[in-house]
């Protein structure tokens, strides 16, 4: 699974950070039907987490109420030069991951 | 800080009760510190934009944990639920969502001292997601 993820290359320490994410992703409602009539199950991204210097920093429990690619912005503070660790997993077992690094100043 | 009419700060949706009350445990929902930022009016209700922000200092004494959204109409109510942790800094989520039909939404934010504030908004949206079996 693709995903396009902004984070900013370098931060003041103490400094806010807006994280951003959008993975691709159909986020398939179970309520549609294919062309022969039958239903599409259900598949949505359902578990996305982020990492930061290996601690959880925040996590999306996401249902079929979110739309097709979904999209996050959140807010971290920058504490210390690491890796921004996201990982995300859909009703298909779907695994994705990507890693961004993040260097801390001052 | 004296708290006026806090029962009825928010509006009480009784499609949405049974969850509510799951999440708060019956504890009330008070309104000021959430806010939840969404267009009235949508042409199309496959995404929606939708930004919550909740005032909080966000310190290891006082921070929200958890963000839940629900829905009125939605044929599954709950939208998605967040985890934060003071690390963030600022409890704020900006996402898309899917909506259906002309409905409110809630907001309910677990903070960290075990109170629950809350935030509702109406929404209409003229041409639905959700229940689009095309």
């Amino acid at each position: 699974m693709v995903a396009r993820i902004q984070v900013p290359k370098e931060a003041k320490r103490g400094e806010l950070i807006a994280v951003r994410i959008a993975i691709q992703h159909p986020m398939e409602t179970g309520f549609r039907f294919d062309h022969s009539g039958k239903p599409i199950p259900k598949n949505v991204v359902n578990t996305l987490t982020c990492s930061y210097g290996g601690v959880e920093i925040f996590r999306a429990e996401m249902g079929s109420g979110i739309s097709a690619n979904p999209y996050l912005q959140f807010y971290t503070r920058a504490t210390a030069s690491g890796e921004l660790v996201f990982e995300w997993v859909d009703d298909a077992g779907e695994r994705g991951s990507e890693r961004v690094a993040i260097t801390v100043t001052g | 800080m004296t708290q006026v009419r806090v029962a009825n700060a928010v509006p009480r949706i009784e499609v949405l009760q049974p969850l509510v009350d799951k999440i708060t445990g019956g504890a009330p929902l008070q309104e000021g510190r959430v806010t939840l930022d969404i267009p009235q009016l949508s042409d199309n209700g496959h995404s929606v934009p939708m930004k919550i922000s909740i005032a909080s200092p966000m310190s290891e004494r006082d921070y929200v944990r958890t963000v839940h959204v629900l829905s009125e109409k939605n044929p599954r109510p709950v939208i998605a639920t967040y985890h934060l942790n003071p690390q963030c800094g600022r409890a704020e989520i900006t996402t898309r969502v899917r909506l259906n039909g002309e409905q409110r939404l809630l907001v309910i934010a677990a903070m960290s001292d075990g109170s629950f504030q809350a935030a509702s908004a109406s929404v209409i949206v003229t041409e639905t997601a959700c229940l689009d079996a095309s």
